[in-house]
C-alpha cells in the first residue's frame, strides 16, 4: 500500500489530464479544473514544507553551535520578523490578518512587509546578482585563455551581441557604407538573435520536449518512482 | 516619523549593498551576515506571497465563506498536512500520496504542454520554405535557421555514437549552440552590469546626491 497506492494516484492523475486534453467535455473537464486547483493547493503546503525545512536546519546549527551559528540566527530572525509583518499587516497586494494597518503604514509609510522589501530584500538581491558581473568577466577571461574553435565562437557571439545591443557599438561601425549595413554591428547582432540563435534555441526547445515527454510517460506509466524515496 | 522611517530604510540599503560588495575584497563576517538576512527574507517573502496567492483563495477563503459547499477542499487540505508529515521520519510515507498527486498531474499537464508548444509548433515553424525571404540576409538566414535546427536535434541524438561522418552535423550543432551560448552570454553580462549600474546610481544618486 505504501508503494503501490501513490503510483496508482499518479497514474490517474496522469491520465485524467491527457486525457482532457483530447476530450474538453464533461466530466473531463471538470476533472481537470478540480485537480488543477488541487494542485495549486498542495503545491502551497509543499513550499510551506520548504520553509519548515529550512528553519529546522536553521535551529540544528544554533542548537549544536556549528561554526558561525550566529549568522544563522540572524538569517533565522530576518525569516520570522518579515514572515509576522507579511502576515499581520499584508503585502501592497494583499489584506492582512490584522487588516491594511493604515496606522502603521502612516508611521513607516509604507506596509512593513513592503518597507522590508524595499530597504533590504531589494537591495540584497540586486546587489548580490550585480554581484556577478565582476565573476562573469572572470569567466570570459578564462573562456579566452581556451583559445579552442567553440570558446572562440562563444566570446566573439558574445562580443557582437553586447556591443549590438548597445549604442557604441553603433558608433563603432557608423562608418560602413549603407550598401554593406548588414556588417553594422546593431543589424549583425540582430542577425544572430533571429537565425542561428533561434536555431540552437529551436534545437533545445525541440530535444528537452522530447526529454520531458519521455519521462512524464514513464512517471505517469510507473516506470520511474524515484519521486517516492527508498523504504528505508 | 515617517521622514526618519524612510532615512533608516535608505542606511539599511547602503549597509547591505556595501555588505555584498564587500565579498569582491574576500569572504567576511559583514557578507555572511547580509548572506544568511537575504536567505531568510527570500524564505519569508515567498511563503507570505503563497499564502496570500495560492492558500488564501484556493482554500482559507472558500473554506471560511462556505464551508458545506466546498466540503471536498478539505481533500486536498487533507493531502496537504499529509505533506507535512514529512518532517517526522516515521510519518515520511504519507507524503508519498499527495507527492504522487502532484508528479502524476505535472507528468499529464508537461506532458501535452511541451507536446504542443515546445515540439510540434517548434517544428513547424522550423517547416518554411527559405527563398521566400525578401533579402538575400534573410534567404542565408532562413537556411542557417533550418540547417542550425536540425543539426542541433541531432547533436541531441546520444543513442548512437557519433563518429567519422556522422559526427558533422553534431559538430555543426556545436557550433549552432555555441553562438546561442554566446549571445545568452552576452545578455547576461548585460543584465548583470545594468543592475551594478542600478546599485552605483543608487549608492551616487540616493546616497550620497553626487549625480542627479
Amino acid at each position: 500500500m505504501k508503494r503501490n497506492l501513490p503510483l496508482i494516484f499518479a497514474f490517474i492523475c496522469g491520465i485524467v489530464v491527457v486525457a482532457s486534453d483530447f476530450i474538453p467535455h464533461r466530466p473531463f473537464n471538470l476533472m481537470i479544473d478540480t485537480l488543477q486547483n488541487w494542485f495549486m493547493i498542495i503545491v502551497g503546503f509543499a513550499i510551506l514544507l520548504g520553509q519548515i525545512s529550512l528553519f529546522q536546519s536553521n535551529i540544528y546549527k544554533i542548537q549544536h553551535k556549528v561554526s558561525g551559528w550566529y549568522y544563522y540566527l540572524a538569517g533565522l530572525i530576518s525569516f520570522v520578523i518579515m514572515l509576522v509583518l507579511g502576515l499581520l499587516w499584508g503585502t501592497q497586494e494583499y489584506q492582512g490578518l490584522l487588516g491594511h494597518g493604515l496606522a502603521v503604514q502612516a508611521w513607516l509609510g509604507s506596509k512593513p512587509f513592503d518597507y522590508l522589501f524595499d530597504n533590504a530584500y531589494l537591495p540584497l538581491s540586486a546587489t548580490m546578482f550585480s554581484l556577478l558581473a565582476f565573476f562573469v568577466a572572470s569567466a570570459a577571461y578564462r573562456a579566452f585563455i581556451i583559445r579552442s574553435f567553440e570558446s572562440n565562437l562563444l566570446m566573439i557571439t558574445a562580443i557582437i551581441v553586447i556591443l549590438g545591443r548597445t549604442s557604441f557599438g553603433g558608433m563603432l561601425t557608423s562608418w560602413v557604407p549603407e550598401s554593406y549595413s548588414f556588417w553594422h554591428l546593431p543589424n549583425l547582432s540582430d542577425f544572430i538573435m533571429e537565425y542561428p540563435n533561434t536555431a540552437a534555441q529551436r534545437a533545445i526547445m525541440i530535444s528537452a520536449a522530447l526529454g520531458i515527454i519521455g519521462s512524464s510517460l514513464r512517471i505517469i506509466l510507473g516506470i520511474e518512482r524515484s519521486y517516492l524515496g527508498s523504504d528505508k | 516619523m515617517t521622514g526618519f522611517m524612510s532615512t533608516l530604510g535608505l542606511w539599511m540599503a547602503v549597509f547591505f549593498t556595501f555588505s555584498i560588495f564587500s565579498f569582491l575584497y574576500k569572504d567576511n563576517p559583514l557578507y555572511k551576515l547580509s548572506e544568511q538576512i537575504f536567505v531568510g527574507l527570500s524564505a519569508a517573502y515567498w511563503l507570505v506571497y503563497t499564502f496570500f496567492s495560492m492558500m488564501m483563495p484556493n482554500l482559507i477563503v472558500k473554506l471560511s465563506s462556505d464551508f458545506k459547499g466546498n466540503i471536498i477542499l478539505l481533500i486536498p487540505a487533507t493531502l496537504g498536512f499529509m505533506m507535512l508529515l514529512r518532517i517526522f521520519p516515521k510519518t515520511q510515507w504519507f507524503s508519498r500520496f499527495p507527492i504522487a498527486i502532484m508528479i502524476g498531474t505535472s507528468a499529464g499537464i508537461n506532458m501535452v504542454r511541451y507536446t504542443k508548444s515546445d515540439l510540434l509548433s517548434q517544428v513547424s515553424a522550423t517547416m518554411i520554405n527559405p527563398f521566400a525571404a525578401a533579402t538575400t540576409s534573410a534567404i542565408i538566414g532562413n537556411f542557417l535557421l533550418i540547417i542550425g535546427t536540425i543539426c542541433g536535434v541531432y547533436f541531441f541524438y546520444f543513442s548512437k555514437k557519433q563518429e567519422g561522418m556522422s559526427a558533422v552535423p553534431s559538430k555543426l550543432g556545436i557550433w549552432f549552440l555555441m553562438i546561442s551560448f554566446g549571445a545568452s552570454f552576452g545578455y547576461t553580462v548585460m543584465a548583470r552590469v545594468s543592475l551594478l549600474i542600478g546599485r552605483l546610481e543608487f549608492l551616487l544618486k540616493d546616497w550620497l546626491h553626487i549625480i542627479k
